[in-house]
């Protein structure tokens, strides 16, 4: 199977999807002559056509507005924010227009629409641009949310997006966009709402998801290695809908659980993962379950230090061994 | 360059002279029955609302309910006008729209009641119908949130590649929105068909146009210019020459696929919305009589049909007492019509829900318990 990095396998994707279907449509700033501020985009205009990748101007609210009354006759836009930090600008559009427009007209309105970009910290870039907003989507019943953490996922979690019929927001990570990893030649498709197992094992939960996988599967690591602690990586990689069976049966397996997330810890996702848990797993937990989020301030920018607000792996190895 | 002194007065066009505007050439056409159709579709949004406003106070209407009122000729002039690939989308002043465009009165009024047989289903309310069925795409809250939608619907139209255009409207409250202005821009940009009406009643809620708006001495879509974009000035209480503003834009929509703005100038006689109380603090009791009185569209129209002997009184009071009747069925209609059960409130959320058998996704979708 060959190796892909992570940006060019949602290249694969969009390429993929656009051949597939003559309304799929890539919209955003800078995705068309200057090839992408990622170049996740790189060389899509000269293979398809200023009709089908679209240099819109910084205008957020204008263009993603624009691209969900395009969804509503039809059109299935694919909208590149340049980081999802941008995405409060443009607020009004996706929660209120995309979110409740279905419900409002009583199921005669679809909104086939993808937003997407990176949504991550640790790239000293201060706080405006490091929001992590997955868990306030993940908050608006009408909106789907991924965030896939490996090239595998990212395409095939793409895939699945622009075909659904609902608006999904994917949350992909600047950091991970040059990680390599296997993606098969043939088609394939990844469900929504499919969690996936990054790591066996059967003496603690790592629940984790986007730009926290690797931290989680760096723990799994040391744990193994330093502490002969045989650690199961859960990655959610879709956060609404939400593959609750995944998560339970493995903390009905390890009876220990450790969150993960770059997400503030108040209101995070794994807030909801942690009732979740002890809702339907209590008589299998051997001990509280644990959390690791990002630092609850917004994104410090020095360099030497944003990488202590983060979630760290060795962090995620004290709460492990802190119940164990 | 010095800025010159803003000049803040509403700007309202000459009197209307119906006789006159009749001739011109998209009206000079107009059959008896298609003149007569217009004066019916006004009259029946008026009596709608006369009677929704009776069901709110008789407490039956939750939240707002936002009368158009003094407005018709808007509506029911820019509906006249559409083609197949024609589309409307407006706030969430929208009953006038919604019957304009063909909804009929019991879906409205059960809508309001907030009933299951509305054309929601009860889930949108007074500011939220919708029939794309009729490339009717809303009803909407949120004042501007809407047109960048509509541009989106111009964009869609120019992207299939028909021949259409999408009439987004909005309040004169609307266009300090940055949303707004970022649509205007794409739309330019783009050359997109879109036609941005503002219907200028001259409050936004209790905010006078004097005091929320500095504009170019020709008005608020004078303001166009700062884009490229063609803009018009057209007066409200003349339904022709309101026929004549948007069927020159819909031309330049449909023929050079280029955007235009256009300020109807109109008036509400009723409050922002019902609940608001001080309706009459904010303006004068001699203006809203002045526009009562001298300017109101339907009354403007009607010694027009008189006038010209299109129709008599006789004929004016049957469709009045037909449209009066119409709206007393919707009220009963909608009274008699069920509420939309608890397990209704998680329908309509996702499509994928509402769709089971063809279900791509796994896992949970609702978080209820």
């Amino acid at each position: 199977m060959p190796e892909i990095s992570y940006r060019q396998a949602i290249k694969d994707a969009l390429a993929e999807e656009i051949e597939r279907d003559e309304n799929v449509v890539i919209i955003g700033e800078e995705v068309a002559q200057y090839n992408g501020a990622y170049k996740v985009t790189e060389g899509l205009l000269e293979r398809y056509g200023p009709k089908r990748i679209v240099d819109a101007p910084i205008s957020e609210a204008g263009f993603i507005g624009m691209g969900i009354g395009a969804s509503m006759l039809g059109v299935r836009p694919v909208m590149e924010l340049m980081f999802w930090s941008f995405a409060y600008v443009a607020w009004d559009q996706m929660i209120n227009n995309a979110g409740c427009v279905r419900y409002m007209s009583g199921g005669l309105i679809n909104v086939p629409i993808v937003i997407r970009g990176p949504a991550n910290g640790g790239t000293n870039v201060g706080a405006t641009h490091s929001h992590t907003p997955e868990n306030l989507i993940a908050n608006m019943p009408g909106l789907k949310v991924v965030c896939p953490a490996t090239p595998y996922d990212a395409k095939g979690l793409m895939k699945a997006a622009i075909r659904d019929n609902d608006p999904v927001y994917v949350m992909e990570s600047t950091l991970l966009y040059g990680t390599t990893g296997e993606v098969p030649e043939e088609e394939y498709v990844i469900p929504l709402g499919k969690a996936d197992i990054k790591r066996e094992g059967t003496d603690v939960t790592i629940v984790c998801h986007g730009p926290s996988v690797p931290v989680a599967l760096t723990a799994a690591q040391i744990l193994k290695d330093e502490h002969d602690i045989e650690a199961e990586v859960v990655d959610l990689r879709s956060i609404r809908p939400l593959d609750e069976d995944t998560i339970i049966e493995s903390v009905k397996k390890t009876n220990r659980a450790v969150l993960v997330e770059e997400n503030r810890p108040f209101c995070g996702v794994d807030a909801q993962i942690a009732y979740t848990i002890q809702n339907k797993a209590f008589d299998y937990l051997d001990a509280p379950v644990q959390r690791v989020s990002t630092i609850d301030a917004p994104a410090i920018y020095s360099p030497a230090v944003e990488p202590e607000q983060l979630p760290k792996a060795s962090t995620v190895v004290e709460k492990v061994l802190g119940i164990m | 360059m010095t800025a010159k002194t803003t000049p803040k007065k509403r700007v309202k066009p000459a009197t209307s002279n119906l006789a006159k505007e009749a001739k011109l050439p998209i009206n000079k056409g107009l059959s008896k029955e298609e003149q007569i159709g217009f004066y019916r579709d006004m009259v029946r949004i008026r009596r709608f609302e006369e009677r929704s406003l009776r069901v709110y106070q008789q407490g039956k209407i939750g939240g707002f309910l936002h009368l158009y009122i003094g407005q018709e000729s808007i509506a029911v002039a820019c509906a006249s006008l559409m083609g197949d690939h024609d589309h409307m989308i407006t706030a969430y002043r929208n009953h006038g729209h919604a019957l304009a465009v063909g909804m009929n009165m019991n879906e409205c009024m059960a809508e309001l009641l907030g009933k299951a047989t509305g054309c929601s289903k009860g889930k949108g309310g007074s500011m939220h119908f919708f029939a794309p069925d009729k490339n009717y795409w809303g009803g909407h809250g949120i004042v501007g949130g809407q047109i960048p939608l509509g541009v989106g619907l111009a964009y869609g139209v120019k992207y299939k590649g028909q021949t259409g255009s999408a009439m987004a409207f909005m309040g004169d409250g609307a266009i300090n929105q940055g949303a707004v202005h970022e649509a205007y821009n794409l739309a330019a940009l783009w050359d997109l068909p879109a036609i941005f009406i503002i219907e200028n009643n001259g409050y936004s809620m209790g905010t006078s146009q004097e005091r929320s708006s500095s504009h170019p001495a020709e008005g608020l879509a004078a303001r166009a210019e700062g884009y490229g974009m063609a803009w018009e000035n057209i007066n409200g209480e003349s339904l022709f020459a309101i026929r004549d503003g948007v069927g020159r834009a819909i031309k330049r929509a449909h023929e050079e696929s280029k955007p235009t703005v256009l300020e109807i100038h109109t008036y509400r006689y009723q409050g922002h919305s019902v609940a608001d109380a001080n309706a009459k603090k904010y303006r004068t009791k001699e203006e809203i009589d002045d526009y009562r009185k001298n300017h109101d569209p339907l009354n403007v129209y009607r010694l027009y049909l008189l006038d010209q002997k299109i129709m008599s009184e006789d004929e004016m009071k049957e469709i009045d007492s037909e449209a009066k009747q119409e709206a007393e069925v919707a009220a009963q209609f909608a009274d008699e019509s069920e509420f939309p059960t608890a397990e209704s409130i998680t329908e309509d959320v996702y499509w994928e829900a509402d769709n089971p058998d063809q279900r791509t996704s796994e896992g949970r979708l609702f978080f209820n318990d």
